[in-house]
């Protein structure tokens, strides 16, 4: 009878338990990445493949759904305004909505699914087939060597890829909106400007894709490092790595946007 | 250390990232004329009651923006708002320029409409409006319309 009751409540402990010592272990690897691949600047190569990898090879999904997005919300947002004889606004509209949610959001969730996957699945296998091990024999820095790279790399993506998606939707916004709709071209892109702060909505959405490109790459490195070296293990760390840094861009994009737009 | 096709591609993925910033910041948003304001001199105006108006929000004289507002205060002392204007130094105006606070559009921001008068001086950085005009109050303009109404009413029957 004891039995029964105890039973759960004991794996319930242990998971409680390994949860914590995961996330410490966590955040000394996310210490330990910060402190060791500053070494990685002077083998900049490494950091530019990364680049590569993560950012340009991102670059077709990002524009081609920026563009999309942008588009519907052009369409969207007309249907509404044109109810109340603003459709003018139509570019306000998709410029606040891209600028400041949109653009760093969607951009860093595709990274995640596209960049981010890839990472843990090529870190996973990378532990599973004992190169990080043979690394370590030969008293390189796996951290310094592979991990530091990835990191700097999906960085310096994000911000640039969230620019881009946001950039090339106000595009497709234009492209409904003035193009194919008719809306007045220049009160099309004066509202826009008028209603565009580049202190309050520009440089936060930068902000905001900075802090998803960490919690992203931090968060897809640690699975794939951490990952039981079998197939299994890494296929689960790979679909962990998706969910838990798309919830987390989520989570932190409420949290960022709480600070930065309290309705002032 | 070699040049490589990558560098290529890396270069132009972070060129274009950088054109989208600027795309952003100079077509989508106002970073040409937050950056474009030039000298200014502050200008001060009491205002009874300022609704909606935020800072940062513009200064017009005849439409044409001059200025943005810098800050609002409460002065304890008289009970008003202050509204500290930041006006561009080309545009002088005349020491009894009337600011009022008017709403562009029926539904639009706030914003200052600068009026000017006759004086031969200018003012200076730190001076006052002498003449201000509140914000209209829709409830109170709305309650006012009602009064009256009722009051012609009356004096029908």
């Amino acid at each position: 009878m004891l039995d029964r009751v105890s039973a759960p409540l004991q794996r319930l402990g242990r998971q409680v338990v390994n949860a914590i010592w995961r996330l410490g272990y966590a955040s000394r690897f996310f210490l330990f990445v910060l402190l060791r691949s500053g070494t990685g600047f002077r083998r900049f190569q490494l950091i530019i493949k990364e680049i590569y990898f993560t950012g340009v090879l991102s670059l077709i999904i990002i524009i081609v759904s920026g563009l999309f997005v942008g588009m519907v919300l052009a369409l969207q947002g007309y249907e509404t305004l044109q109810k109340y004889g603003s459709s003018e606004a139509v570019g306000t509209l998709v410029a606040l909505s891209l600028v400041r949610e949109l653009g760093p959001v969607v951009a860093a969730l595709l990274f995640a699914s596209r960049a981010g996957s890839a990472m843990t699945a090529e870190i996973g296998l990378m532990k599973a087939t004992e190169q990080i091990s043979a690394m370590e024999m030969m008293a390189v820095d796996p951290i310094a060597r592979v991990i530091g790279p990835r990191f700097w790399g999906g960085l310096i993506s994000m911000p640039l890829l969230a620019a881009m998606f946001s950039a090339v939707g106000v595009f497709g916004g234009y492209l409904i909106a003035v193009v194919l709709i008719g809306v007045d071209e220049g009160a099309f892109w004066s509202q826009m400007q008028n209603a565009v702060d580049f202190r309050d909505d520009i440089v936060n959405g930068i902000i905001k894709s900075v802090v998803f490109g960490v919690a992203v790459t931090a968060i897809a490195l640690f699975e794939g490092y951490d990952a039981p070296p079998t197939a299994e293990g890494v296929s689960h760390a790979t679909t962990r790595t998706v969910v838990t840094s798309s919830l987390a861009i989520l989570g932190l994009d409420f949290v960022l946007t709480a600070f930065m737009f309290r309705g002032a | 250390m070699e040049r490589t096709v990558l560098d290529l591609w890396v270069g132009l993925f972070v060129a274009a990232g950088i054109a989208a910033l600027l795309v952003l910041a100079l077509k989508v948003g106002n970073a040409s004329t937050t950056f474009n304001v030039g000298e200014t001199y502050h200008v001060i105006g009491e205002f009874d009651n300022i609704g909606g108006l935020k800072v940062r929000a513009p200064v017009k004289s005849s439409g044409v923006v001059v200025g943005r507002v810098d800050k609002i205060q409460f002065d304890n002392e008289r009970f008003r708002a202050r509204v500290v204007m930041n006006i561009d130094k080309r545009y002088q105006f005349p020491r009894d320029t009337s600011a009022s606070i008017l709403t562009s559009g029926l539904l639009g921001e706030q914003y200052i409409g600068l009026e000017a008068g006759g004086d031969s001086e200018n003012l200076k950085d730190g001076g006052r409006f002498k003449l201000t005009q509140s914000a209209v109050v829709l409830e109170k303009l709305i309650g006012q319309f009602l009064y009256n109404k009722a009051a012609e009413g009356d004096g029908k029957k």
